[in-house]
C-alpha cells in the first residue's frame, strides 16, 4: 500500500460492502494480520464458546478446534512477507471462519516465496489422493522421520487437517508477482447431527 | 531424583514425574508457544531416570487435546521409554482417553504402532 489518502466516503462503503460479504458467505471470523500464540489461544477460545451456546457435538468441537490451530500455526510458522513490508516475528495473514447447516469451512492465506509453492502443491495433492489409511502410514512415516524445525513446525499439519476432517483440502496459489504468490487453503469439518 | 511438577494450563499439559512415589503422567491439553523448550525438561528427566528406573515404570497420558508439533514431542517421550524397555526395564503405557474421543483412541493405536512397548488403552467416560 502506498500512501495514497484513502476517500473516506469509499471507506465507509467499504465497511458496508464487508458487512454484507461476511453475511453473505456466513463468516463468523475473519482476521488478518500477524498470527501470534495469543490470536490463537483467543481465537478458539472464542470459537469454542460459540460452539457451545450453538450445542454443537463434542466431536465437532474438537475437529475444529485441531483444524484452526493448526491453520493459524501454518500461517504463524510459514508465511513470507514481502519485501515492501514490515517484517514481524510471526508470520501474518488471513482467517476465517465460517458455517452452514451442515459444515464448518476454515480458510486460511498467505504469502508464499514461489520457490516453495511447488513442493506444498505436490504435498497436498498427494494427501487428497489417499485414503484414510494411506493418511495414517504417511502420518505415521512423516512423526517418525520428521524433525521439529527452529519454527517449531513438525511437518504435520496438512496431513493432520485431512485426517481430522475426512475431507479433501481446497486450495489454491494465486501469483502475485514472479517471486510471490497468495496460498488459500480452505478445509471442511462436516457438523455431527448426532445429539450427545 | 527430583520431581517435576507442572500445573497444566489452556495451552500446557499437567506433568508429573515422581519417581519415589511412581507417578508418571501427562496430562491435558498440549499445544505450547514453544514445544521444544517445554518438553526438553520433561526428555531430560526421562534420560536421567532411565539409569536408576524403577523395577516397573507405569506412564500414564490422559491427553485431551495436542497439536501435531507437540505429536512429535510425545512421540520422542515413548521413545525413550522404548529404550528403557529395550533395556530390560518393566514399562507400560498406559493411553488413556474419552469414551467418545475416536481421534484420540486412534492416535493411541497410532502410537503403539510405531513404538515397540507394552502399550494399553483405557477408555474413560467424560462427565
Amino acid at each position: 500500500m502506498d500512501d495514497k489518502k484513502v476517500d473516506i466516503k469509499d471507506l465507509l462503503a467499504f465497511a458496508y460492502s464487508f458487512y454484507k460479504t461476511v453475511k453473505e458467505f456466513k463468516i463468523c471470523l475473519v482476521y488478518e494480520g500477524e498470527v501470534t500464540h495469543q490470536i490463537i489461544k483467543a481465537f478458539t477460545s472464542l470459537t469454542e464458546t460459540n460452539m457451545d451456546i450453538d450445542e454443537e457435538s463434542t466431536s465437532t468441537q474438537k475437529k475444529v478446534f485441531h483444524v484452526m490451530v493448526e491453520s493459524l500455526q501454518n500461517i504463524s510458522k510459514h508465511a513470507n512477507y514481502l519485501p515492501t513490508e514490515n517484517q514481524r516475528k510471526e508470520g501474518k495473514g488471513v482467517f476465517m471462519l465460517s458455517k452452514n447447516d451442515e459444515a464448518y469451512c476454515i480458510t486460511s492465506g498467505n504469502i508464499v516465496n514461489n520457490a516453495k509453492v511447488q513442493e506444498i502443491k505436490s504435498l497436498l495433492i498427494k494427501i487428497n489422493n489417499l485414503d484414510k489409511d494411506g493418511l495414517k502410514s504417511l502420518y505415521k512415516q512423516q512423526i517418525r522421520e520428521g524433525r521439529i524445525t527452529l519454527k517449531g513446525g513438525a511437518g504435520l499439519g496438512f496431513i493432520d487437517i485431512a485426517k481430522k476432517t475426512g475431507n479433501k483440502l481446497n486450495f489454491n496459489f494465486l501469483s502475485i508477482n514472479d517471486k510471490y504468490s497468495f496460498f488459500v487453503l480452505n478445509s471442511k469439518i462436516s457438523r455431527n447431527l448426532n445429539t450427545n | 531424583m527430583e520431581i517435576i511438577k507442572i500445573i497444566g494450563t489452556d495451552d500446557t499439559p499437567n506433568v508429573i514425574l515422581d519417581a519415589d512415589n511412581e507417578i508418571f503422567e501427562i496430562s491435558g491439553r498440549s499445544l505450547p508457544e514453544d514445544v521444544a523448550a517445554f518438553y526438553e525438561p520433561i526428555l531430560d528427566w526421562l534420560d536421567d531416570y532411565a539409569d536408576e528406573a524403577k523395577p516397573k515404570t507405569v506412564f500414564d497420558f490422559k491427553l485431551v487435546y495436542f497439536n501435531t508439533a507437540s505429536s512429535k514431542l510425545i512421540l520422542d517421550i515413548l521413545l525413550k521409554l522404548e529404550e528403557m524397555y529395550e533395556a530390560g526395564k518393566d514399562v507400560l503405557v498406559r493411553w488413556h482417553f474419552p469414551d467418545d474421543d475416536e481421534d484420540m483412541e486412534e492416535a493411541g493405536e497410532e502410537y503403539a504402532d510405531i513404538v515397540e512397548v507394552p502399550f494399553e488403552q483405557v477408555s474413560y467416560p467424560l462427565d
